[in-house]
């Protein structure tokens, strides 16, 4: 057995509370419909309505010869109906059993969970921006081919890097970009190196879009101070190494400060330095990634640069490129041309050498549209200001947590604050559990188990849209809670969450037999 | 006399008689938690010492098993496709997890006995 | 700064807290060589209303299909999307709120995720499916590095038929993560034989349904002859409202079903964010890439739903995950889910006849044209024409006049003279009749 798995198999032990298989536990109060209050109870859509019924009204088709082979759909697909209330009644239900940045502070670790302005909700459904058709003539997609423009064109001067390939649909499908550049890169040198390095506080997405790019990984430790080992990097460094994959600021929210004689090492072997942008809020306006000797960085739209989550997406992924990698930059390449901008979408020059083609059409346009707006609303001096408050923010949560958690690494915090569990030692108190009593107190836990170079990992990240009022109140949560664990009261750790949506889940059942999708009753008790 | 011998990876081998049973010990399946899922090789693959045969899945943890001996795959657990909890349950005895036939019946000798592999997890931190 | 709660008192309050005297000093652990001084050479901040004034001007310089005549589809389509759909997804709780990793307080999420998976799995009449990938285009991959996964083989047989983003794609991925594609040319005008080309190191043979020129197909015994060689068989489709009228792919014999989800509660936007959708047999379930959501009980004995099979995934199994994806299309995929469950049964199959209707009917009326010709034989919503003059020509003349008539064929196949008088047409919902007046009066003075 793997030695890997362990950093997060307390976690694992700890997902269904003790005795849920055997003996379900009382409501604390039943009522006659189930409800509770504002809780409300909503069934599948495919327990409800009628299959005549369709919250939709067509125009009544003629009779006509059809055109389909012999090829119609027969057999009923078995989709239910219903009216338009009833959908917007359960769609407004189920809303209401989610947490969200709406409701209150949302501290997920390397998250960025910040405000969504509704302005960008707003601009990005102009009929202009909405309802363009990736295929148009050019003549009738000049503004949509501007706002790329002037989105590369902020995105390339907050980085300092020389281009930007806006295609990638997610940070996980940038870094596959920006792995797939370097290979080509290294191809067109004529070398190929076999090994990728990463950093063990890495996210996840970091070694498997590696992996996927084909390449052997291995993990570089961090040192007592958090960061990333250098000795142990160069120890590493060799003829087969093609990249260093590092987070900047890393997972434990610190700035790599050896960051440059990093990028001094990796070149000087010959291998090029990724640099994963998911925390890139910290740096706006202060630190330029291309000042650093950085490569390739992907940044998230959907964290930094405030475009919505979504309950998982959809995210936009672009990656910032140095000279060395800009010709490997995947299709389709805005260039100017003599009608002004356009879409270059073959391997002709100036893209010959390019990956070619990672996505449909031309990448998570929407998402441009949004982040274009804030990066318009904040301007220069917001966007410093936004990470100044972010740093400030998460500071002010180290100062005042200090004393309560156990601070994993002394020091000044960037954008976000690693704690641990030690200070659970002996109560009989999960990480795990203590996440979810922090569910009680209505905030949504924060990252836990991650990153891997610590045990029983908390990482908080505030943002800077976090007033100093929710952060006191947040403080004052944790502490309680933190009393009440030392105080010797585990079972109350264990039962949480008592007062959520739902209670804790047999996630063990739920993968042992998984059911993927609702199935009519009489198929389910076939076995199906 | 059945003979068992263990890898500092924590699988558990067994001989019997020509073929030598493979699983993981009571000591791994306690770290990885309640398993969800067991991937088993196919039958007929060969395997080598040290490398990924098989691999055991909690709900928020994945570790492999690596064969202790190079062999070939001549038998797997199918009852856990249907049944993953026997690994919990009696890691070392139902919950076996594939039988190969080695190509060096020695490396197996090579191997922790159980006193060494007590003294083995006991050092762990 | 409008979204800053901070004020200038609070930070004052907040430094002395931490014990530093300006905002400077925390940055104290980032060296001085990588510090910049001042402002960035970029504009300062706008108001609301000024950022909206300047983006409505970039908007007013593009045509956008609701102020013209619009007939374009391949691979993105134009349909109406009830206004429900666009109030639901601006729900701050369903907007605002991150991947369900805590499940007590993301049943919203869950819940209407599991209600995707069940919509996709019976529209494509496929047993199972997931919780979304990017777009088509990269569930297409995906399906392809599974099915590499699922039979050890590494070569996949791509129809000339795909579209040619899709196959972009897959061999983008094919040269980096290392398997082979064979791309078949694309055949508008006759039928291909894939079945004889799949060998022993086919792991998959991949077609689109209807396919880019918009021709339906009968997949069986393509299908079958997957099964009987060790291969699988993916089907890719990109107008999924077609699956209202026309038999499924896992009617057909279908392993792998890789879609595009943006017709259903998803504007055209440019082409982006759209939906992927992701579905297979139960058998592979496991070595699905993406999140799966799995219905469970509480500790109080309710049904809810909570993300499941996560250790396939990559922040358990780092490099040896089935997938590097961590963030879908979530919001896409709600969108997708009002837009159907307003529709229902009834609706759906009415939606799918009704641009079914109209696609027949814009066939025989451009078809009476002197010298234009359909191809098809069968089809959907969408159908290819051929023109006595080069396509690309036709179609910006005629976005001269306010027309937005179709996409050339030379759009995605450049310096392919034998596709170059090719134009795919779509006709959805949205054509009305005069639309279809004027297209077919703007081609008859185009082509005159």
């Amino acid at each position: 057995m793997s030695d890997w798995s362990r950093a997060v198999s307390a976690s694992a032990k700890e997902s269904a509370p003790p005795g849920t298989t055997s003996a379900t536990r009382k409501a604390p109060e039943a009522t006659t419909s189930g409800h509770r209050g504002l809780v409300l109870e909503e069934e599948l859509l495919f327990e409800q309505g009628s299959p005549d019924l369709s919250g939709v009204d067509l125009p009544p088709v003629e009779a006509f010869a059809d055109r389909l082979g012999s090829l119609e759909r027969k057999a009923p697909i078995g989709l239910p109906g219903l009216s338009e209330p009833q959908v917007v009644r359960h769609f407004t239900r189920l809303s209401q059993k989610n947490y969200a940045i709406d409701c209150g502070l949302y501290p997920l670790g390397s998250c960025t969970m910040k405000y969504n302005p509704r302005a960008n909700e707003r601009v990005a459904r102009l009929d202009g921006f909405a309802e363009i058709h990736p295929l148009q003539p050019a003549a009738t997609i000049k503004g949509a081919l501007q706002v790329i423009e002037d989105l590369a064109h902020w995105l390339e001067v907050l980085t300092g890097m020389p281009a930007i390939a806006l295609s990638p649909g997610a940070g996980a499908h940038g870094e596959l970009c920006g792995m797939m550049t370097i290979k080509a890169a290294l191809e067109s040198r004529g070398e190929e190196r076999r090994r990728v390095l990463v950093a063990a506080s890495a996210h996840g997405t970091n070694p498997a879009s590696a992996a996927t790019c084909g390449y052997e990984i291995e993990a570089v430790p961090s040192n007592e101070k958090g960061r990333l080992d250098l000795e142990e990097l160069e120890r590493r460094l060799g003829a087969d190494v093609a990249a260093l994959m590092l987070t900047n600021p890393n997972t434990c929210g610190l700035f790599e400060d050896e960051i440059c004689e990093i990028a001094e090492a990796l070149h000087r072997a010959g291998a090029f330095f990724y640099c994963d942008g998911a925390n890139f809020n910290a740096l706006l306006g202060r630190v330029r990634p291309g000042d650093l000797g950085i490569d390739c960085m992907h940044l998230n739209l959907h964290k930094t640069f405030s475009t919505p989550h979504g309950g998982g997406g959809p995210g936009s992924g672009p990656v910032a490129l140095s000279a060395a990698l800009a010709p490997f930059a995947p299709l389709p390449w805005l260039v100017h041309g003599e009608k002004g901008l356009c879409l270059r979408e073959g391997r002709s020059p100036p893209a010959a050498q390019s990956i070619g083609r990672i996505k449909g059409f031309h990448g998570q346009f929407g998402t441009f549209v949004r982040a274009l707006a804030y990066l318009m609303s904040l301007g220069a001096d917001g966007l410093k200001g936004a990470a100044e408050d972010a740093v400030l923010n998460a500071n002010y949560l180290r100062t005042r947590l200090e004393g309560t958690l156990s601070l994993s690494f002394p020091g000044m915090s960037m954008h976000e604050v690693l704690f641990d569990d030690r200070f659970l030692e002996g109560t009989g108190v999960s990480t795990l559990a203590f996440a979810k009593a922090m569910i009680d107190e209505g905030f949504h836990p924060m990252t836990v188990y991650f990153p891997l170079v610590v045990k029983g990992a908390m990482l908080i990240e505030p943002t800077e849209t976090e007033s100093k009022a929710s952060l006191d109140a947040f403080v004052a949560s944790l502490e309680a809670l933190a009393q009440k664990a030392r105080a010797g009261e585990a079972a109350f750790f264990h039962e949480a969450p008592r007062l959520a949506p739902r209670r804790r889940f047999d996630e063990v059942a739920a993968a042992r037999h998984p059911v993927l999708r609702w199935r009519p009753k009489a198929a389910a008790e076939n076995g199906g | 006399m059945t003979q068992r011998r263990f890898s500092a990876e924590h699988e558990w081998v067994r001989r019997d008689g020509e073929i030598y049973v493979v699983g993981i010990t009571d000591y791994a399946q306690a770290q990885l938690g309640d398993v969800v899922y067991v991937e088993l090789p196919l039958k007929g693959r060969r395997v080598e010492k040290g490398k990924e045969a098989a691999t055991v899945e909690s709900v928020k943890a994945a570790s492999e098993v690596y064969a202790p001996l190079s062999g070939e795959i001549i038998e797997t657990n199918e009852a856990l496709s249907a049944d993953p909890a026997k690994v919990n349950a009696d890691p070392e005895g139902e919950g076996w997890v594939f039988k190969l036939r080695p190509d060096d019946p020695q490396e197996f000798e090579a191997l922790m006995d159980e006193a060494a592999y007590k003294r083995f997890i006991e050092e762990k931190p | 700064m409008r979204y800053a709660p901070l004020s200038e008192s609070d930070r004052r309050l907040m430094l002395a807290a931490i014990g530093v005297p300006s905002i400077e000093a925390l940055y104290a652990e980032v060296p001085q060589k990588a510090r910049r001084e001042g402002l960035l050479d970029l504009p300062l901040g706008l108001s609301e209303m000024e950022v909206e004034r300047r983006l409505r001007a970039l908007a007013a310089k593009n045509v956008s299909a609701s102020s013209a005549p619009f007939f374009l589809g391949a691979g993105a389509y134009r349909h109406h999307l009830p206004a429900a759909v666009d109030s639901l997804i601006q729900r701050g709780e369903f907007l605002t709120s991150y991947t369900p990793y805590q499940p007590e307080i993301a049943q919203g999420t869950l819940q209407s995720l599991f209600e995707f998976q069940t919509f996709v799995a019976l529209l494509t009449g496929m047993e199972v499916a997931n919780a979304s990938l990017y777009d088509g285009a990269t569930a297409c991959a995906e399906g392809v590095m599974m099915a590499n996964r699922l039979t050890g083989r590494k070569k996949t047989i791509l129809s000339g038929g795909l579209h040619p983003h899709y196959r972009e794609v897959v061999e983008t991925y094919g040269r980096f993560v290392g398997f082979a594609v064979e791309a078949k040319d694309p055949a508008p005008q006759k039928g291909e034989d894939l079945a004889s080309l799949i060998d022993r190191d086919t792991a998959s043979v991949v077609v689109q349904n209807p396919d880019f020129w918009g021709e339906l197909s009968e997949l069986s015994a393509l299908a079958r002859a997957c099964r009987d060689k060790g291969a699988l068989c993916l089907v890719v489709v990109n107008e999924i409202l077609s699956l209202g009228l026309v038999r499924p792919p896992g009617e057909m014999g279908a392993d792998i079903v890789a879609g595009e989800g943006q017709s259903l509660g998803n504007p055209l936007s440019f082409g982006g964010p759209h939906l992927g959708l992701f579905a297979t047999r139960e058998r592979f379930m496991r070595q699905m890439p993406g999140r799966l959501v799995g219905q469970s009980v509480d500790a109080e004995g309710r049904r809810g739903f909570v993300l499941t099979l996560s250790a396939r995934e990559q922040h358990i199994r780092r490099e040896k995950a089935t997938s590097n994806i961590c963030t879908n299309a979530g919001l896409c995929a709600l969108a997708f889910t009002i837009h159907l469950a307003l529709l229902g049964e009834k609706g759906l199959k009415a939606l799918a006849r009704l641009n079914h209707q109209k696609a027949v009917a814009l066939s025989l009326r451009l078809s009476r044209l002197s010298g234009v010709r359909v191809l098809n034989r069968a089809f959907f919503n969408e159908f290819t024409l051929c023109l006595p003059a080069p396509a690309e020509g036709v179609v910006e003349a005629l976005a001269q006049k306010g027309i937005l008539g179709g996409v050339p064929a030379s759009r995605l196949y450049p310096g392919r003279t034998e596709l170059a008088d090719l134009m795919i047409v779509a006709a959805t919902e949205t054509a009305s009749e005069e639309d279809m007046r004027r297209l077919e009066e703007g081609l008859m003075e185009v082509l005159r």
